[in-house]
């Protein structure tokens, strides 16, 4: 990095525009390129990231969680064939080719990691966090799921068993939690409140209403 | 992995402006049949081994520099993106930067 991108960017002496970081130039050079050669189009790259950070994410996998829970047929065609389940609702496309669920139940717990990179079912969950792309998860989660799980503050009962999903490029987890207690009287919005993005991921628990 | 357990708090998808960008150009190529995400998935998987054997990547600016070495590697095995042009477009941005006045557009000169 150069001195100049170190400088702060409301000083009123700065004589010029704030430098980006290296890598933001390596990045404008590609860009620069193929853009030149009609590789790609601006455009099309704007709609992409408006996409991932407006559009695309937890809530969607939230919806079918909720769905499952109220509906006991859509659950066991989930639970069949996740791909083309949640195609009817609209979540399809980029890296949702292939999603299975798995479902939590008492006797088994499971979690969701990707070993080799990210892989992740974006049209139900948006872009990973940060931690899921860790070596620290990535590599802790099979080896030893439970001191994990206690980190996210999940603690579960000794007579349940924890499973770990590796997802990859092929195929993609999302986790059914369980429906918690209490929420008998709620409808499929109320209750897809209650489902967190860590929930479908398994390093969470749905939020227990108060 | 202590950040783990401060997750409540609603985080950014991109951190950085230039991690949202390399991903829409990577996905718009993968789009654009330029490679298919398999591949995609196993070239960068290699990056993120071969970089966390220096240090544990945290999965966040490492992850994209990650990516970006990834895409760099590929377009310029395909012959999309050489390095040598690569280079000198990045110099060209910089003295774009460096050489337009504070708060205004930053236009590449006419090469």
């Amino acid at each position: 990095m150069t001195q100049a991108a170190a400088m702060p960017h409301d000083d009123p002496d700065h004589p010029h525009a704030l430098l980006p970081p290296e890598p933001a130039l390596r990045v404008k050079a590609l860009e620069t390129i193929l853009t030149r050669k009609g590789l790609i189009d601006p455009a099309a790259l704007d709609e992409i990231i408006d996409t991932y950070q407006n559009k695309i994410g937890p809530q969607n996998g939230a919806r079918v969680v909720a769905k499952a829970w109220i509906d006991p047929d859509f659950k066991a065609a989930l639970l069949k064939d996740a791909t083309l389940v949640v195609a009817d609702l609209g979540y399809y496309g980029r890296q949702g080719e292939h999603m299975v669920v798995v479902e939590n139940t008492p006797q088994q717990h499971n979690m969701v990691v990707c070993t080799l990179c990210s892989c992740y079912p974006w049209p139900l969950l948006g872009i990973p966090p940060g931690w899921y792309k860790s070596d620290a998860y990535r590599a802790r989660a099979v080896r030893e799921p439970r001191k994990v799980l206690a980190e996210f503050g999940v603690t579960l009962p000794s007579e349940t068993s924890v499973r770990v999903w590796d997802s990859t490029a092929e195929i993609r987890y999302l986790i059914l939690p369980m429906r918690p207690v209490g929420t008998d009287g709620m409808n499929e919005e109320e209750l897809a409140a209650l489902v967190t993005r860590d929930s479908m991921i398994g390093t969470g628990l749905p939020t227990v209403p108060a | 992995m202590s950040g783990c357990t401060t997750h409540t708090a609603p985080e950014p998808v991109f951190a950085e402006p230039w991690h949202a960008q390399v991903f829409a150009v990577t996905v718009a190529l993968n789009e654009a049949g330029r490679f298919d995400w398999s591949d995609w998935a196993t070239r960068f998987s290699v990056t993120l081994k071969r970089n966390g054997l220096a240090r544990e990547l945290d999965g966040g600016d490492d992850y994209f520099q990650a990516w970006l070495e990834t895409l760099e590697e590929l377009l310029a095995e395909q012959g999309a993106a050489f390095p040598n042009d690569v280079r000198n477009l990045h110099l060209a941005w910089e003295e774009a930067y460096l050489t337009t006045p504070h708060g205004q557009p930053v236009h590449l000169r006419q090469s």
